[in-house]
């Protein structure tokens, strides 16, 4: 919330607590309200809601893995959408065509990896995590590929939709949908979450359904990510700290985990666009660029406090 | 109550037949041990009990149906298994384990039932883990693990306990309490309990039954005064065993 606020505040045009309450709640139009509704609130709900998404989807993936090193993009989702994007970019597309080719990527890249994996009768975890890391390498090749190969301007606009940026972003209320349903989703199966991060052996002997958990983990926590960079490119860090840090503070229990990801990553988000585009304004930095510089430090930090314990 | 009934069952992993033709009926309040050498499928026989692996041929009926038909959950609210391997050690407390056991039985979907909570606790208490409870797992021992494995299969409540090696890492004194507690659980809710293990002393002092596996999926199934003879067991493990009885008791060694 606080974050939310000091996203609202910060920016090019100085507007002070007073002033928000007054442009957001008035109807008259002014100079403030419109910079508020026009541009800050709908960037700053682009971020809360892929922070979210991340957040959500990466404690998704780890528990769907069981690997601590899981996040959002280890299935190669994030570099399906990326050569998605930087095709559109290479063809001059932009906004509406932009956000549909790195959705198409994504997709594509999600039937790949499980196309692959489940060719050959059950598929497995390990199979799916070795599939996605290979694919994600490809991807990392294409892009490579598309880097070098185009114009200065274009690389430009490539290398700040990799690293994730939210200036051309807005969601509409089927994103909001989704990050509800995904929140309302991961508190109904956390208890099975709690059971299948032990082990499947364990889980099965208590009672829960495996392989559909798996496939709707899977499907779930790939459509979140597909989605979340779809609005802000592949924003780091965000998908893999956030739930191990709220895990090293003690949230273990998926029923509190899930909604608190979605709130942490959210607000984190929030915060980290908020600092992008004042830092060094009115240069905007990529705000993927940010999390990692606030992430990094914090998670270290975390991490020796709680090995001291 | 749990009737398991195993009807001319068929195993067997890759071309070796684990068991041909096994006939087992087990009903209420009765204890078995499932012996064998080493890959004589004791853990494959427990694993087809769950389902967890299809039978190539027979039938395992609990309560008159077929396991393969019952709904997991369903399936986990009456059996439960202790694995060989344990649990992992992984950062959660206790007690946050010991209450995955209640999962096959929970109704709510976010708070945790009082009613829950207490026989969690009970189960604790059974393995004297109360002191630990608020422990991480991966600072435990290998025996408080093993403990705490059982405590979780006790806090399931399930009318059939099927035990792989439930002895490992534990001491003597434990090994015997293990027993102890589960005899009474059993005989209290008239469950009933398979134990597959490689202590032939412990299964004639605890399991009035044995399924003994034999070489080429042959198997002796019957009473363990009967069945636990030197003959048997030398045949079984492939190896001479001998054995001294003072009055009702009966200590096996290898010759």
């Amino acid at each position: 919330m606080a974050s939310i606020i000091f996203s609202l505040l910060s920016g090019s045009v100085d507007i002070t607590v007073a002033q928000l309450a007054e442009s957001l709640f008035s109807s008259e139009p002014s100079l403030n309200s419109q910079v508020l509704q026009e541009i800050r609130v709908p960037r700053t709900m682009a971020a809360f809601v892929t922070g979210g998404l991340l957040a959500l989807s990466g404690a998704i993936m780890q528990v769907l893995l069981r690997n601590p090193l899981a996040d959002p993009y280890i299935l190669g989702i994030s570099g399906g959408a990326a050569v998605g994007a930087l095709s559109a970019i290479l063809i001059g597309a932009t906004g509406f065509w932009l956000s549909n080719a790195a959705f198409a990527g994504a997709l594509f890249s999600i039937f790949l990896v499980f196309g692959i994996a489940n060719k050959f009768g059950n598929w497995s975890v390990t199979r799916l995590l070795l599939t996605g890391v290979v694919v994600s390498a490809g991807w990392g090749a294409v892009i490579n590929i598309l880097l070098t190969t185009s114009s200065t301007n274009n690389v430009q606009s490539m290398l700040f939709w990799l690293m994730g940026d939210l200036s051309q972003s807005s969601v509409n209320s089927a994103h909001y949908l989704l990050l509800l349903a995904g929140l309302v989703g991961g508190i109904v199966v956390s208890r099975s979450l709690n059971v299948l991060i032990r082990g499947e052996l364990l889980a099965v002997s208590l009672g829960v359904n495996v392989q559909s958990l798996r496939l709707l983990l899977f499907f779930s926590a790939s459509v979140f990510t597909a989605t979340a960079v779809t609005i802000a490119g592949s924003v780091g860090f965000v998908g893999l700290i956030i739930p191990h840090m709220l895990r090293l503070l003690g949230a273990r229990d998926h029923r509190l985990l899930i909604p608190s990801c979605v709130l942490l990553g959210g607000s984190f988000l929030v915060l980290a666009d908020s600092l992008a585009r004042t830092l060094i304004a009115p240069q905007q930095l990529p705000v993927g660029v940010v999390t990692a510089v606030i992430g990094v430090p914090v998670f270290i930090l975390i991490l020796r406090s709680t090995i001291r314990k | 109550m749990a009737n398991l009934n195993i009807e001319s069952l068929n195993l067997q992993i890759e071309n070796k037949i684990l068991c041909r033709d096994l006939n087992v009926q087990i009903g209420e309040n009765q204890r078995w041990g499932l012996l064998g050498k080493n890959g004589a499928g004791k853990t494959t026989l427990l694993h087809a009990l769950i389902g967890r692996r299809r039978a190539d041929h027979g039938n395992i009926q609990l309560d008159g149906r077929s396991v393969y038909d019952l709904k997991q959950r369903e399936l986990a609210s009456k059996v439960g298994i202790l694995f060989q391997q344990g649990i992992e050690a992984l950062p959660a407390t206790v007690f946050e384990t010991v209450m995955l056991g209640r999962h096959p039985h929970t109704q709510s979907l976010l708070w945790d039932d009082q009613k829950d909570i207490e026989i969690a606790e009970g189960a604790l208490a059974a393995f004297d883990l109360e002191q630990l409870k608020e422990r991480s797992v991966d600072t435990l021992s290998g025996g408080e693990l093993q403990r705490l494995a059982l405590a979780m299969l006790l806090a399931q409540t399930p009318q059939l306990f099927l035990l792989d090696e439930p002895s490992n890492h534990l001491d003597v004194a434990f090994q015997v309490k293990l027993l102890t507690v589960l005899t009474a659980e059993v005989a209290e809710t008239s469950a009933s309990l398979i134990m597959a293990t490689h202590d032939i002393n412990l299964a004639f002092r605890f399991c009035e039954n044995i399924i003994l596996l034999l070489e080429g999926g042959e198997s002796l199934v019957g009473r363990s005064v009967d069945v636990l003879t030197e003959e048997n067991l030398s045949q079984a493990y492939g190896c001479p065993i001998k054995s001294v009885s003072s009055g009702e008791h009966r200590l096996f060694y290898p010759a």
